[in-house]
């Protein structure tokens, strides 16, 4: 077959058919069009990569959480569910997923509603907006350990902020990191504080889509500033509120940098989150089997809320 | 009316303004004062400006290292995550074949749960490897864990390119990987700009997994580097300070620079959904 032949006759070709008789031809075909060299050679950098370093090793994870085991040889003592027992019997354990919830619930009742309110001051494009927007948004560009150290700084009871606005007042400060229950409500700020910026810009990002149409006909009709905005500006950026709760849950779940560099987990291990968690008795401990078992339930709880985000999203876009 | 309104908005955000910049401002300043002047005055000027906070440390090799290590790691995951990303989104794009739904959907379950869950499989794989202390050992997990979001985004976009190009292009006796090279990335550049910005930045700030993979401190990226200094130094706060401002020289150069595109990438996902 000369080589023009089939490109005139044919129409392009995109398909492997099935088919028995034409399977050479088409074959050859779509190597001409190089569709087959393009399949053999683009997929399995992606394909030998992820499962290699992503869905192998969270299935090892499994494996690995039911066996005692230090990371050396391979794992040969299987002690059943006894890892998942210990880590549920762990009353560190159930501190730290309670502060993966304070975290969310912080995040939830003051972060987002914090970022909301701002990001409906500066969605317009004035230049003061533009300005405001770029400060908001640089703690969030700094890296989690940045943030920590920072905060650490301010919070040290002789040097930083906290030391100085006591003094003021004629008092001396308390070392704040060094107390349980404070440690994890200055986490909490810092969160808030690192965070609450990129809330503001997913917001932004939402107010921006808000037909601009329908908020001019309601001024038209002589609705104030503040009704447009409780009945057709929050009503419309329901989705970007769910997104936005949903980013604060993941968030949570992979806290990690800045608790290390803000308390290290301390004092007597109060200011854990799940994953400082595996680090500090999984990790640096080499026990594998164990800080697997942490990972599977994180992973479990990772799921379990994608499930129930994507069934809120359904019912979101479903009741529109 | 209009005023007060005015009045109400400069005040609210000009107090949120104060919050996000009132810490940056007492490091940056923090680095140039001495240790006595820290602890009585967190706020203000430096009573004397100390300079040697920042030269002692730009004057080290190991602090240049650091970044350059950052800077090679982050380099070689922007790439290959562009790269490998861009060459599946493609083939899931425009081809039809027996098993693409089902690859397209394996690719995806990245998606569903973070680095952490899978961190020490991760980090007996690149041991097995041989990778351990080396920057590979950093870079190979970084790109797989990035796949998923990536080649989501470039499918999106690469699947909206107009088809009238590629049928064309097919009748003029064009290839599908030189379409690729072509046609389809020097038309995608935006979101390919925003997938590398998403790499960059997670890649530079990354500290979980080089903190697994890398013991040796001739191959620390800055994340780890810093805290080896603070645990170095601990309360001698103004060295730490000035470390910890250096450090955020090139993350707030980067942010001034692409600004739109780094916002874009942050928050692509409101976009998509």
């Amino acid at each position: 077959m000369p080589l023009n032949h089939s490109l005139i006759e044919e129409p392009p070709v995109r398909k492997l058919p099935s088919s028995k008789g034409s399977l050479r031809s088409s074959l050859r075909a779509s190597y001409r069009s190089g569709i087959l060299t393009t399949l053999l050679l683009f997929l399995p950098p992606a394909l030998v990569l992820f499962s290699l370093f992503v869905i192998l090793p969270v299935g090892e994870a499994s494996f690995f959480s039911f066996f005692n085991w230090n990371g050396y040889g391979t794992p040969q003592k299987w002690i059943d569910f006894e890892n998942y027992s210990r880590v549920f019997a762990d009353p560190i354990f159930r501190q730290s997923l309670t502060n993966n919830l304070l975290v969310i619930l912080v995040s939830a009742c003051i972060q987002v509603p914090l970022a909301l309110w701002v990001a409906l001051l500066i969605s317009d494009r004035t230049r003061s907006s533009v300005v405001f927007r770029a400060i908001f948004f640089i703690p969030y560009i700094l890296a989690d350990v940045v943030a920590g150290l920072i905060w650490r700084y301010l919070y040290d009871g002789d040097y930083g902020l906290v030391g100085t606005i006591y003094r003021w007042f004629g008092h001396d400060a308390p070392d704040v990191l060094a107390e349980v229950g404070w440690a994890t409500a200055a986490l909490l700020l810092v969160v808030v504080w690192k965070y609450f910026g990129f809330h503001m810009a997913l917001f932004i990002a939402g107010r921006q889509n808000v037909p601009y149409d329908v908020i001019e006909s309601a001024r038209i009709d002589g609705a104030s500033r503040w009704k447009i905005t409780r009945f057709i500006v929050l009503p419309l950026m329901r989705p970007v509120v769910v997104l936005s709760l949903f980013f604060s849950l993941l968030g949570s779940l992979q806290l990690f940098d800045l608790i290390i560099a803000l308390t290290g987990g301390g004092p007597l291990n109060s200011s854990h989150s799940a994953v400082s968690y595996l680090y500090t008795f999984g990790i640096r401990r080499m026990r594998v089997g164990y800080g697997s078992a942490v990972g599977v339930v994180l992973f479990i709880i990772c799921v379990l809320v994608m499930i129930f985000y994507k069934r809120i999203f359904m019912r979101e876009s479903a009741s529109k | 009316m209009k005023q007060a309104f005015n009045f109400y908005r400069w005040l609210v955000l000009s107090l949120v303004a104060c919050f996000c910049l009132v810490p940056l401002w007492a490091t940056v300043i923090g680095g140039f004062k001495t240790t006595g002047d820290l602890r009585t005055n967190a706020l203000g000027l430096p009573k004397h400006w100390v300079g040697d906070n920042y030269i002692s440390i730009v004057a080290t090799a190991r602090f240049w290292q650091m970044l350059w290590n950052s800077a090679v790691i982050a380099t070689f995951t922007v790439v290959l995550t562009l790269l490998v990303s861009s060459l599946a989104a493609y083939t899931l794009a425009h081809l039809r074949f027996a098993g693409r739904k089902w690859i397209a959907n394996y690719l995806t379950l990245g998606l569903t749960f973070p680095f952490a869950t899978a961190v020490l499989p991760v980090f007996i794989r690149v041991r097995d490897l041989g990778l351990l202390d080396t920057y590979w050992g950093v870079i190979l997990p970084q790109v797989a864990f990035n796949l998923s979001f990536s080649i989501v985004l470039l499918r999106g976009f690469f699947a909206e390119l107009p088809k009238e190009l590629f049928e064309a292009a097919i009748m003029d006796g064009c290839s599908y990987p030189r379409i690729f090279w072509r046609i389809t990335l020097p038309l995608s550049r935006p979101i390919l700009a925003t997938v590398g910005v998403l790499a960059l930045v997670g890649s530079w700030n990354n500290f979980l997994l080089p903190l697994v993979t890398i013991n040796d401190d001739a191959v620390y990226p800055w994340p780890l580097g810093i805290m080896q200094y603070q645990g170095q130094y601990s309360t001698d706060w103004g060295k730490v300070l000035a470390f910890v401002t250096l450090t955020m020289i090139p993350a707030i150069t980067l942010y001034l620079l692409a600004q739109k595109q780094i916002i874009a990438g942050l928050t692509s996902g409101a976009v998509k959904g």
